[in-house]
């Protein structure tokens, strides 16, 4: 091989194997990338039973209940709609009654959220950026000054 | 005090633009005297800026809640240790950590780069004082942390909970020791391509500062992660979280930097290529100051939001990426390329190297800012977490970690392929009895995990095979090899022990996701559990008060073979009654390389409470392979060619070649 041909073919390797990583990427983000949705999003977008997302609200007032062990049913609402979930396992010390949360999971059958994991990542005010801006959007929350 | 602090910060980011402006024209017009204001300027910037930080630190150990900056992020019943480490666990105060670093860095270059060309120093120095000068504006107008509040108030708001830890004290130190270390990389690369020249001297020098630079990184992500896995009680050791990728992604890129830097340095090839990826793992660096300092992205790490901070960094980013970019590509074509080399070789397996490291960055970089840019095209809100990054990085890191082990042992410009699978033939048996035993032997072993023990075997051997082949292992006898063991460079040292400890941090992460287990239950007081063999009684939850919190301990006893009280151990729920806020202290047990873990959950009404219990095989491995990292980069620095201002020797090594050759 000449010398123009080496690099060439060099190029081409490395260009095949960019390729191919973009591919993948593209990939898994299609697969892997879960949607976030409000109560009140869920009546317009078509969520599969099964399907990945994160749900995101406040826990709705006198709707935590502990059953056995470390499960936990509570309700997250936009104040519109709320959606019961259901989680196993140990909450977040941030979680607590009217304060932003977010539970990532996939619908049962039964239209009950089984989250495998509950975020109260917050800032100081305790509300998660998603769950802030999202009720901000629905005209339910204000940012207070404090 | 303060305001002695807050006019050296003032001055401080005035000396920084005489340090950026007069060494520049100096370079430009060749005149010395102008050059050389760059070195006591550099200092002086240094020792003012320490002088401010001392201030902020003092402030802050003295509880002085004038300062907002304090009365935010402190509170007088606090330990000292975390007082002092508060001055940190801020935004203002980060920040002020980040720019003290610069300057440090900065001062090094103008004390012991008096064997550099003029020119080049002072170009260094400009571009270091550039970025500087940023920064302090940046603070003095959107983060100042010496503003007074009058009156004053009585007593401070407390540091966030979750911060009141030793880790504070370490983990971003080494972090932006490791991050901004990176900005000599980028500086020297700037000042190259003002200048217009590159040669293999330029290699030696910015070798050394890649390796302190990612030293430190790799100390301060190892101890970030298990800083998490300890404090936030999830058992995790990597979340995938925006702003850990932040601190990976320079990372990935100053790794390739690394070994790029030694295929410049020792066969003059690559040249273009290093200079890119310096200024690209600064840039990334630059990155992750914005994604954590901006708030634009979800993350337990993100502190105070202020969009006029966002907006600040993005310039400070728009300027330096794209100003040296653009530079790039408008004097990268005069620099002239270097040597030329068999694809089989030393030389192609580090390309090797920066192709697969390189698009693993890209990958965590798509992963990380995908859900920026669908947010901003209003196209819904998503989240990209572990699944995305272990169906790409994954498959991008297995096939690296297979070829890792070749790559020191192919000789440069073309090596020997079949001579070197010869003599990795012993780690491959060694890798293969690990995999059949881990498979035939372990119960609940997948092939997956049988797989991935014989990996880490392959590197640890491999590692090992790289020294026994140096020291002529088979070729000579034990003494002469034993004496030949002792003469090998440094480096070669350095080299294997940082892939020995990409091996041990692999088997770590291998045997914690495979062969972990957990379990949750709620327990009453003498009830035992048992886990992968290992039996614990809870014994009790007891109240106890600390200085700024009180708590309920949950105490549990770890079983002996012999039914006796082997360990104790304690996981706790501390409240602080300043911030209204819980946290959970989790109890760890170190049994050999691997750990019990365990956390308290809630309590329920009838006594009992929530446990939450993880038996985590060699999870120790995975920073501990981190800390053998460290060793081999500290290792490569204390290389008799890389020493600033040792006299250049010709080494003795038959491996060494004279850096000119070109067929």
């Amino acid at each position: 091989m000449t010398r123009k041909q080496k690099r060439l073919s060099v190029i081409i390797g490395g260009l095949a194997f960019l390729g191919a990583a973009t591919g993948l990427i593209f990939y898994a983000l299609g697969q892997k990338a879960s949607y976030f949705y409000m109560p009140a999003d869920l009546t317009t977008a078509s969520v599969q039973p099964g399907q990945r997302i994160r749900l995101g609200g406040l826990v709705e007032k006198g709707t935590v209940v502990r059953g056995e062990g470390a499960t936990v049913a509570f309700s997250v609402t936009d104040t519109h709609k709320s959606v019961k979930v259901i989680y196993t396992g140990i909450l977040p010390d941030l979680f607590r009654e009217e304060q932003g949360v977010i539970t990532e999971g996939s619908f049962g059958a039964d239209g009950v959220f089984v989250a495998d994991s509950v975020l109260a990542k917050h800032d100081e005010r305790y509300m998660p950026k998603e769950v802030a801006d999202g009720l901000k959007a629905k005209g339910v929350w204000q940012e207070s000054t404090n | 005090m303060v305001e002695t602090g807050h006019f050296a910060l003032v001055l401080a980011f005035a000396l920084s633009l005489v340090q950026t402006l007069v060494p520049l024209i100096g370079a430009r017009t060749g005149n010395q005297r102008l050059m050389a204001v760059g070195g006591p300027v550099t200092v002086t910037g240094f020792a003012l800026t320490a002088l401010s930080f001392a201030a902020l630190a003092g402030a802050y150990a003295s509880s002085d809640f004038s300062v907002a900056s304090v009365w935010e992020n402190s509170h007088s019943l606090q330990p000292l240790i975390y007082k002092i480490t508060g001055t940190w666990g801020n935004h203002e105060g980060s920040m002020l950590l980040w720019v003290l670093i610069l300057t440090f860095f900065g001062a090094l270059v103008a004390v012991f780069g008096s064997n550099l060309p003029a020119t080049l120093r002072a170009n260094v120095l400009a571009v270091q004082g550039a970025i500087g000068a940023t920064f302090f504006l940046f603070i003095l107008a959107t983060s100042n942390p010496f503003i007074r509040l009058n009156p004053a108030p009585i007593e401070g708001r407390d540091l966030n909970p979750v911060l009141q830890d030793l880790g504070l004290a370490i983990h971003p130190p080494l972090l932006y020791l490791g991050y901004v270390g990176f900005s000599i990389c980028f500086s020297f690369s700037v000042a190259a391509l003002i200048e217009g020249r590159i040669d293999a001297s330029w290699a030696r020098w910015v070798r050394p500062w890649t390796l302190v630079a990612w030293m430190f990184l790799t100390g301060g992500i190892a101890m970030g992660s298990y800083w998490a896995y300890y404090e936030l009680g999830w058992g995790g050791f990597w979340f995938w979280d925006p702003v850990e990728n932040a601190s990976f992604m320079p990372w990935l890129a100053g790794t390739a930097l690394l070994h790029s830097a030694i295929v410049m340095e020792k066969r003059s090839a690559l040249k273009i290529w290093t200079l890119l990826l310096a200024i690209l793992t600064f840039s990334l660096s630059l990155l992750g100051t914005f994604l954590v300092r901006s708030g634009v992205l979800t993350s337990v790490h993100a502190f105070a939001t202020d969009p006029t901070r966002g907006i600040f960094i993005l310039c400070i980013l728009t300027l330096f990426i794209g100003g040296s970019l653009a530079l790039f590509a408008l004097r990268a074509s005069r620099l002239t390329a270097g040597g030329l080399f068999h694809p089989i070789s030393r030389e192609g397996a580090l390309v090797l190297n920066n192709l697969f490291l390189t698009t693993a960055t890209a990958t965590v970089l798509v992963g990380t800012l995908y859900p920026l840019a669908v947010e901003a095209l209003s196209a819904g809100k998503i989240s990209v977490g572990a699944p995305f990054f272990n169906l790409t990085f994954g498959p991008l890191m297995v096939p690296l970690l297979i070829l890792v082990p070749f790559g020191p042992l192919l000789a440069w410009k073309r090596g020997d392929l079949y001579a070197v699978a010869q003599r990795l033939m012993a780690a491959f048996a060694a890798a293969l009895v690990a995999m059949l035993v881990t498979g035939l032997f372990v119960n609940g072993a997948s092939v997956f995990a049988a797989l991935g023990v014989g990996l880490a075997c392959w590197l640890v051997c491999g590692a090992l095979t790289d020294l026994a082949v140096k020291s002529g292992f088979g070729n000579v006898s034990p003494a002469i090899m034993l004496r030949r063991f002792a003469g090998l460079p440094r480096s070669v040292f350095g080299t294997a022990l940082a892939h020995l400890g990409l091996g041990l941090t692999t088997l770590g992460i291998v045997g914690t996701l495979c062969f972990g287990t957990e379990k949750i239950l709620s327990m009453h007081a003498g009830e035992s559990v048992e886990l992968s063999g290992h039996t614990l009684r809870f014994e009790g939850l007891y109240p106890a008060q600390g200085p700024n919190y009180s708590e309920d301990r949950g105490r549990f006893s770890l079983i002996g073979a012999d039914g006796g009280i082997a360990a104790e151990i304690t996981s706790a729920k501390r409240f602080f009654p300043v911030r209204q806020t819980t946290t959970t202290e989790s109890g760890i047990e170190t049994i050999g390389f691997s750990q019990l873990y365990l956390s308290l959950g809630d309590q329920g009404t009838d006594g009992s409470v929530v446990v939450r219990l993880w038996w985590k095989p060699l999870v120790t491995l995975i920073w501990g392979g981190g800390l053998v990292m460290m060793a081999g980069a500290a290792m490569s620095l204390f290389d008799r060619r890389l020493r600033v201002g040792a006299p250049s020797r010709r080494r003795k090594q038959p491996a060494a070649m004279p850096s000119a050759g070109v067929p």
